[in-house]
């Protein structure tokens, strides 16, 4: 072996360990890269489902914090786990829960068919508009999104009072005499929620529509497809991704809302959110809110997984 | 896809757009109304401004709110950028399902969920290590970075997705280490991205009151919880005044970010095809 040739193998040698040692490195950096975001989430998100979901199956004590501690559960005699069941019990018990759930759910699902229905064209029509009317359109969607949603519900406040700005215009009108009771209802929590969650339906309608492939439409329209006919069967189909993440981050949250029911529904709307803050502020019955917030939270969980699912999905496609 | 749009879409976009805005723009145009009922006009006036200038409580809570959403917004982005950074480019890992189920779920979570459960943890960490002794400006803050985190993620995530790799592969095979890459090449071309997160987290932390009220303890009033205490009973001028202060401050952070963004994206677009132009 020549020593030129020899001499080569060494470097070749020593850059694969420096290589080595950098992946090493990097590794290392990987690990805590990753530890800290998740470490966080870890202990202020998860950990306190956990506790939750304890608590929810502790009773109540007289004492500071209003619940029993860990350690009677940990104990788990067979007295103790008949106590605790008694706040699922007393939920499913009372059909004013049972009823108040229900009546989140419809809500909520009202709420997200109108978002859809309202939100689909705009997307659509966002999508179409050109490349710098675009973006205008896009900036005037997502600034309501940042702006305080308090703020955005008690606009409607002014707007739906009986001496707001609806009732004046009808009354101006002759449309009616006597203003009509727009606030505190359960129509004012509609357009509550279809208001403040709107740009949550747009936004995701408007990134699958953006990604389809316009040649499909002009396909069809070559081969004789009226506007409407294309539209119902490629356009619609093929936005169905888009259709499922907007209606998930609508009906989600707003099946939970609390400020919305409490502000414009008034005491005539019941919704679990409200019920749950009640339970905890009024009452002061943490255990029952607890049992209250893993109940919902079973109800959402499907959901969320969908949701999840579809986001991954997309994250790979990309 | 750009083809014209139809009238139907257009008369949407309008209405859809007038239904966005013209609730707010009334909001603004009734706080500098003279009379004390908020619907019925009395005459343009300032006096309800001078009447929220003069309350120490709006200033207290405004206080508390600008520093707690300062402290969340730079501690949330930097989580933020290191949750996008290693869900985008470190492929596979373990615990990544839970990672990304956990930056998904405060996105979607309702709020009083995320509330009644950080507050009963909050009071369970107490009796077991006896921190943190008063709720108020920490616990709100530790919330707030939980929730707006997900959010940074969200869009450093898309950012590093649109950047692609090849110039940090570039610079690896010329022979920069990865520290170097990352400071010279990931940071500078994600710092737009940094902004607008830590723009948004901060305005998400001024706009909470759900997660703040459950969290919060006595003395505590941050300007959401002050501005919700109030409203409960109605409409008040003085409200309107603040509002109008704060879609005007927030609708200025945005443009700033919206701003940044797009030169970004315009530079981008100049160098791409300089690129293009220098390969031919």
């Amino acid at each position: 072996m020549s020593p030129i040739k020899k001499e080569k193998i060494q470097t070749k040698d020593f850059r694969y360990y420096v290589t080595l040692c950098l992946d090493k490195l990097q590794s290392k950096w990987k690990t805590i890269i990753i530890f800290i975001p998740f470490a966080w989430l870890l202990l202020f998100f998860l950990t306190p489902f956990f506790i939750v979901a304890k608590i929810s199956l502790a009773e109540l004590v007289i004492t500071s914090p209003p619940f029993s501690k860990m350690i009677d559960w940990v104990d788990g005699s067979v007295i103790t786990i008949r106590l605790v069941f008694d706040n699922f019990i007393y939920i499913f018990d009372d059909p004013l829960y049972a009823r108040t759930y229900l009546n989140s759910v419809k809500i909520a699902l009202i709420s997200t068919f109108l978002a859809l229905l309202i939100g689909y064209p705009i997307a659509y029509a966002i999508v179409r508009s050109k490349p710098v009317t675009k973006q205008l359109l896009l900036f005037a969607i997502i600034l309501p999104f940042w702006t305080s949603f308090l703020l955005r519900v008690y606009a409607w406040m002014g707007l739906l009072a009986d001496q707001g700005t609806i009732n004046n215009i009808l009354i101006y009108l002759g449309v009616t005499d006597t203003p009509i009771r727009l606030l505190y209802t359960e129509f004012a929590v509609y357009i509550g929620i279809v208001y403040t969650y709107l740009p949550f339906m747009i936004l995701p309608l408007y990134a699958n529509m953006e990604k389809l492939d316009g040649s499909l439409n002009e396909a069809a329209a070559d081969l004789g497809s009226g506007p409407i006919n294309t539209f119902f069967r490629i356009t619609l189909p093929l936005s169905l991704p888009g259709i499922i993440a907007g209606s998930l981050l609508v009906f989600i949250p707003a099946t939970g809302e609390y400020v919305i029911p409490d502000l414009l529904g008034g005491g005539n709307v019941q919704m679990i959110g409200r019920q749950l803050y009640n339970e905890f502020a009024r009452n002061i019955d943490w255990p029952v809110a607890s049992a209250v917030a893993i109940v919902l939270l079973l109800l959402l969980v499907l959901p969320m997984a969908i949701y999840q699912h579809y986001q991954a999905k997309a994250a790979e496609v990309k | 896809m750009h083809n014209e749009r139809s009238g139907f879409l257009t008369f949407m976009l309008t209405v859809g757009l007038a239904f966005l805005y013209i609730p707010m723009v009334l909001l603004v145009i009734y706080s500098f109304n003279y009379s004390k009922l908020v619907p019925v006009w009395g005459g343009w006036s300032t006096r309800w401004y001078k009447v929220l200038f003069e309350s120490p409580e709006v200033w207290e809570a405004v206080r508390l709110s600008l520093q707690i959403a300062f402290i969340n917004a730079t501690f949330a982005t930097m989580l933020g950028a290191l949750a996008g950074l290693a869900m985008v480019r470190f492929g596979k890992f373990r615990g990544r399902t839970l990672f990304g189920g956990m930056l998904v779920a405060p996105l979607v979570m309702p709020e009083v969920i995320t509330g009644l459960s950080l507050l009963i943890f909050f009071i369970s960490l107490k009796e077991l290590i006896g921190w943190p002794l008063e709720r108020g400006f920490t616990t709100i803050t530790i919330a707030h970075i939980t929730f707006s985190l997900a959010y940074v993620a969200v869009i450093v995530q898309a950012r590093l997705t649109g950047m692609g790799v090849s110039l940090e592969e570039a610079a690896a095979d010329l022979g920069a280490k990865p520290f170097k890459v990352i400071s010279s090449i990931t940071l500078p071309r994600l710092a737009p991205g940094l902004l607008s997160g830590w723009l948004l987290a901060f305005c998400l932390s001024l706009d909470d009151l759900v997660i703040a009220s459950f969290v919060t303890g006595p003395g505590s009033t941050t300007l959401p919880i002050l501005i919700f205490s109030r409203i409960r009973l109605g409409l008040r001028p003085d409200i309107n005044a603040l509002a109008t202060i704060i879609i005007i401050f927030v609708a200025i952070l945005v443009a700033i970010a919206a701003y940044i963004m797009l030169r970004q994206q315009r530079r981008e677009l100049i160098d791409q095809q300089m690129a293009a132009r220098g390969d031919v």
